[in-house]
């Protein structure tokens, strides 16, 4: 029988695990999408040689412990402020690639005013915005950017607007600051078309 | 602008912080607007100094942001500071533990007002507990600083700096409306260049900057531990620290304190200032009355408070609120001496006379004791 060496060849390789990826197992639930950003995320800084220069900021949520998994320098933010810690980063590290890694709860809730400020002000920093519509962490309450019926731990019932009101459109938002550069939607749960 | 050049003005104190923190080679300021203070931030921007020393100046949306831009720099080996007052302190609490949780360097400058709430604008020194026992969660201590004069504002800038890298905690410069907003005679320090990257990697490996990532393993600076034996090893390693801090920084000094002082004011900041008038008054009467002045708050002079107390047993706490540094006092004392208290509060300031009065009430509560008639007044 061949073993896994003599299987994997360069000749034959034509996908690999980023190598700022390391072997810690992920904390993350099945089927979470986390893994997939976290590697797309490690693929562009090995792609950009930037390895040594990137500053990454993780939430309070599920992302916490997003250091664990990608062999970069992480600095974690408390909870919704990692948009203000990366700003200043930034300014005093012109040089460096430094972004942001937030979930709905942090990005769009308890940091909103930070997430609004730091776009407006053009802030040189990538901000990565994971919206899974719930607080994972804590177990699946409700998000600002819970759906409309959808339900939550703390809306069994689904959501409703005389109750909750809307879920918050931050990325819309976002669209519409001056300082923004670009803002993009994607879905990683799914292929690309 | 030359390395090495002295001046000599006259000065607001906030104005007085930012000139400092420019010439001690700050790499940045993060602050937001509020009164008493708001002249830290306007001077920073009167002078440009990314124009010269290349350090950056923010002004941020909240006290909130603010906090954590400073917990961002002090995570990458940066030299900042932020400066705020009472009810903007407030919101940086929870910054603050977090800063002391992972050990980072960071300097906030306290210009203390009348509170609770929003308070007054004009000056106080009710911040006292929020600064030395702080609102922030867990067990944690921050060195606390306490300047009572224009020129001690902008030397606490410098003693900061080392400070807070020596020991990698955050410093807190915790002065007052009256010092922050009043004029006096400065001698400003040299201009000292900020730390290179290379200095800074080597003066802090610790630090999230990236530099020398390959041929390391990466850094990251967290508090989150679900481990809880993890947990108490950490606190006990800073725990460690801080009995070492204790032993090491403790700064005072004393005024007219003598082998035959009979009565002592302790008082920081304004307050020491307006006790000297009022002890150079009571020493005209023959009044043997001298002070200490803590120049630390945290750590606290509690050796040399437990020494005299020995001998002093009556001590008047002076401060600009209800009594909070009398608590320290007591502890110090440790019952040896009856500690009084004299100060005003809500943004009212003590005048040496109120002060004066305070002791004769004291003096006449020891002579009711049935301590010798006059003693206080030969």
């Amino acid at each position: 029988m061949l073993t896994k060496e003599q299987l994997i060849t360069p000749e034959n390789k034509i996908y690999g695990k980023p190598t700022l990826m390391n072997e810690t197992p992920m904390h993350y639930c099945p089927g979470c999408s986390h893994g997939v950003v976290h590697k797309l995320v490690a693929e562009i800084i090995e792609e950009m040689g930037m390895e040594e220069d990137t500053i990454a900021i993780c939430p309070v949520g599920c992302a916490v412990f997003a250091y664990r998994y990608v062999d970069v320098d992480w600095i974690e933010a408390s909870h919704g402020r990692a948009p203000a810690c990366a700003s200043a980063v930034k300014r005093l590290w012109p040089n460096k690639l430094v972004f942001t890694y937030q979930g709905d709860g942090d990005m769009a809730c308890i940091g909103t005013g930070e997430t609004i400020h730091a776009l407006n002000r053009g802030e040189n920093i990538a901000m990565i915005f994971i919206n899974n519509a719930i607080y994972g962490m804590t177990g699946g309450q409700m998000a600002p950017t819970t759906l409309m019926g959808m339900k939550t731990a703390t809306c069994p019932y689904g959501r409703q607007a005389d109750l909750h009101g809307y879920p918050l459109h931050i990325t819309d938002l976002a669209v519409n600051l001056e300082g923004t550069c670009y803002v993009t939607r994607q879905a990683v749960n799914t292929e690309h078309p | 602008m030359e390395n090495g050049q002295k001046d000599i003005v006259l000065l607001k104190g906030n104005e007085v912080v930012a000139k400092a923190a420019i010439r001690y080679g700050y790499d940045g300021f993060f602050g937001y607007p509020i009164t008493p203070q708001s002249e830290v931030l306007e001077t920073l921007a009167a002078d440009k100094p990314w124009e010269t020393t290349g350090m950056v100046v923010l002004q941020a949306e909240s006290e909130l942001a603010s906090i954590n831009m400073l917990y961002g720099a002090g995570c990458t080996g940066k030299l900042a500071f932020t400066s705020s007052s009472s009810p903007g302190i407030a919101l940086m609490q929870e910054g603050l533990s977090y800063m002391a949780g992972n050990e980072l360097p960071g300097v906030i400058v306290s210009v203390g007002r009348g509170g609770p709430g929003l308070g007054t604008i004009q000056p106080g020194q009710a911040d006292y507990f929020q600064a030395v026992y702080g609102g922030g969660n867990g067990d944690y201590n921050i060195i606390v600083l306490a300047p009572n004069s224009v020129q001690e504002m902008a030397d606490c800038m410098g003693k900061a700096a080392e400070l807070t890298f020596k020991w990698r905690m955050p410093v807190i410069v915790l002065s007052d409306g009256v010092l922050g907003q009043m004029m006096e005679k400065v001698e400003l320090p040299p201009y000292r260049p900020r730390r290179t990257d290379e200095e800074i990697a080597k003066q802090c490996p610790w630090a999230t900057n990236g530099i020398g990532l390959k041929n390391r393993k990466y850094n990251f600076m967290s508090t989150l531990e679900f481990d809880p034996q993890v947990m108490e090893d950490r606190n006990q390693k800073m725990a460690a620290k801080y009995r070492q801090v204790e032993a090491e920084e403790v700064d005072y000094e004393l005024y007219k304190v003598d082998d035959d002082t009979e009565y002592l004011i302790v008082a920081y900041g304004i307050s020491s200032r307006i006790s000297m008038k009022a002890i150079d008054l009571l020493r005209e009467t023959g009044v043997k009355i001298g002070m200490l002045r803590p120049k630390t708050l945290w750590p606290f002079p509690n050796k040399i408070l437990g020494q005299l107390s020995e001998r002093i047993k009556s001590i008047l706490c002076v401060e600009q609120c209800e009594g909070q540094m009398i608590n320290d006092v007591r502890l110090a004392t440790e019952g040896q001496a009856t500690v009084f208290h004299s100060g005003r509060s809500g943004g009212m300031v003590s005048s040496p006379m109120e002060i004066i009065e305070d002791f004769k009430s004291m003096a006449r509560e020891r002579m009711s004791n049935n301590w010798p008639k006059g003693y206080w007044m030969k």
